[in-house]
C-alpha cells in the first residue's frame, strides 16, 4: 500500500443554476475526508453551494497525441455553428 | 467589585484566543496541507470569535479598553481561559484530542448561550456555533479514524486521551462567575453540560475503540481564575510581543 493519500479532484458549484466546476485537486485518504478538505482548501472564500470529489485515478482523458484526429475535423465545419441566428436582446448567458 | 459578566466574557475570549493561537503555531507545518489548512481555517474561526466576545467585554467594563488592549496587554495571571486550551501542541494526536475535548464542551455551550437572556451574547453564540459544529465533526471524525487505524495511531491517540483528561473536570467546575451569570439568565449551569459531554465522548471513543479514562480521576483546575500552567507564558509572550514591543503598531 503507498503511504501516499490518494488525489482527489474538486468540482464546486458556486451558485443554483451553474454546473460544478473544476477547482484543483487535493490528498485524501477517502471520499468523505476528500470533501472535507475540499471545504477547508477549496470554500474559504465563500466560492460554493456544492461539492463534487471525484478521484482522479477514475478519470478517463484523451490523450494530447490524438488532438488532430478527434477536433481539427470540426474546425471546417463552420455550419455547426449556430452564428447565422439574430439573437434577442433579452437572452443573456447564451 | 469587577462586573461578572465582564469576567465571563473574557473567559469565553481568552478560551477562544488562546487556543487559536495554538492552532496558528502549526501553520505551514501541518502533516499533510489539507490538514494545514483545516487547522488554519478553525484557528481562523476562533479568533473571529474572540473578536466579538473581546469587544463586548471592553463595552460591559466601560473603561474604553478595546479587543486589542484586552488581548495583547494583559498578563498570564489576567487570563481566564481553561487549562486545556493552553496545553502545547505535543504531537497531532495531542492537537487532536485537545481540540476535540474543547470542541464537544464548546458547542454544548453555545447551544445553550443561544438562549441567553443578554441579546449580544445569544446573537454571538448563534454566528460561532455554525462554525463550531464543523469544528467538532472534523475534531470527532479525526479521533475515530486514528482510534481505529493502525497499532501506533491508536497507542499515540489513547495515550493523548489519557493525558489531557485531567484538563476536562474544569469545563464543569461553576464558580461565583458562573453561578452569577446562571442567576441572570445569560449562561447555562455547567454542571448540566457534563452528562451530554460524557455521552458525545463515550460514543466517539466507542467508535474509535479508545477507552474513556476513568470518571473520578484526579483533575487540574485555576484556570478560569488566573492560575495557569507554566505554557501559558510562553504563548503570550510570542502572541503579545509585537504589540508590547512597538505600541500601536498598525499593519
Amino acid at each position: 500500500m503507498s503511504k501516499e493519500w490518494p488525489l482527489w479532484e474538486v468540482f464546486i458549484r458556486s451558485q443554483h443554476g451553474l454546473a460544478h466546476k473544476h477547482v484543483g485537486s487535493l490528498h485524501a485518504p477517502d471520499a468523505e475526508m476528500a470533501v472535507n478538505n475540499a471545504r477547508d482548501v477549496y470554500t474559504r472564500r465563500n466560492e460554493g453551494i456544492s461539492i463534487w470529489v471525484v478521484k482522479a485515478a477514475d478519470i478517463t482523458a484523451s490523450s494530447p497525441d490524438d488532438k488532430s484526429a478527434l477536433f481539427e475535423p470540426s474546425n471546417s465545419k463552420v455550419y455547426r455553428h449556430p452564428t447565422f441566428f439574430p439573437m434577442p436582446e433579452e437572452v443573456k448567458n447564451l | 467589585m469587577v462586573d461578572p459578566k465582564f469576567e465571563y466574557l473574557l473567559r469565553l475570549a481568552d478560551n477562544a484566543l488562546v487556543l487559536s493561537q495554538r492552532l496558528s503555531e502549526l501553520c505551514g507545518k501541518g502533516p499533510a496541507l489539507e490538514e494545514d489548512m483545516a487547522l488554519t481555517n478553525v484557528a481562523l474561526d476562533l479568533i473571529g470569535q474572540a473578536r466579538f466576545w473581546f469587544t463586548y467585554a471592553g463595552e460591559i467594563e466601560g473603561a474604553g479598553r478595546d479587543e486589542d488592549q484586552l488581548a495583547f496587554l494583559r498578563d498570564a495571571h489576567d487570563f481566564h481561559n481553561l487549562l486545556l486550551v493552553e496545553q502545547p501542541n505535543g504531537s497531532y494526536a495531542d492537537t487532536l484530542a485537545r481540540q476535540f475535548y474543547f470542541d464537544s464542551w464548546h458547542y454544548l455551550l453555545l447551544e445553550k448561550l443561544v438562549a441567553s437572556s443578554d441579546e449580544h451574547i445569544a446573537a454571538i453564540a448563534e454566528k460561532s456555533l455554525k462554525e463550531v459544529r464543523y469544528h467538532l465533526r472534523r475534531s470527532g471524525d479525526l479521533i475515530v479514524r486514528l482510534g481505529d487505524g493502525t497499532d501506533q495511531s491508536h497507542s499515540m491517540m489513547q495515550n493523548a486521551m489519557n493525558d489531557l483528561w485531567m484538563f476536562t473536570d474544569e469545563m464543569f467546575q461553576a464558580d461565583a462567575v458562573d453561578q452569577a451569570m446562571v442567576e441572570q439568565g445569560v449562561a447555562p449551569d455547567l454542571a448540566s453540560l457534563r452528562a451530554p459531554w460524557i455521552a458525545h465522548v463515550t460514543e466517539i471513543f466507542e467508535d474509535a475503540t479508545l477507552q474513556v479514562p476513568p470518571i473520578n480521576a484526579w483533575m487540574q483546575k485555576g484556570g478560569k481564575q488566573g492560575v495557569h500552567t507554566e505554557s501559558l507564558g510562553y504563548l503570550l509572550a510570542e502572541m503579545q510581543f509585537l504589540p508590547r514591543a512597538y505600541p500601536g503598531a498598525i499593519w
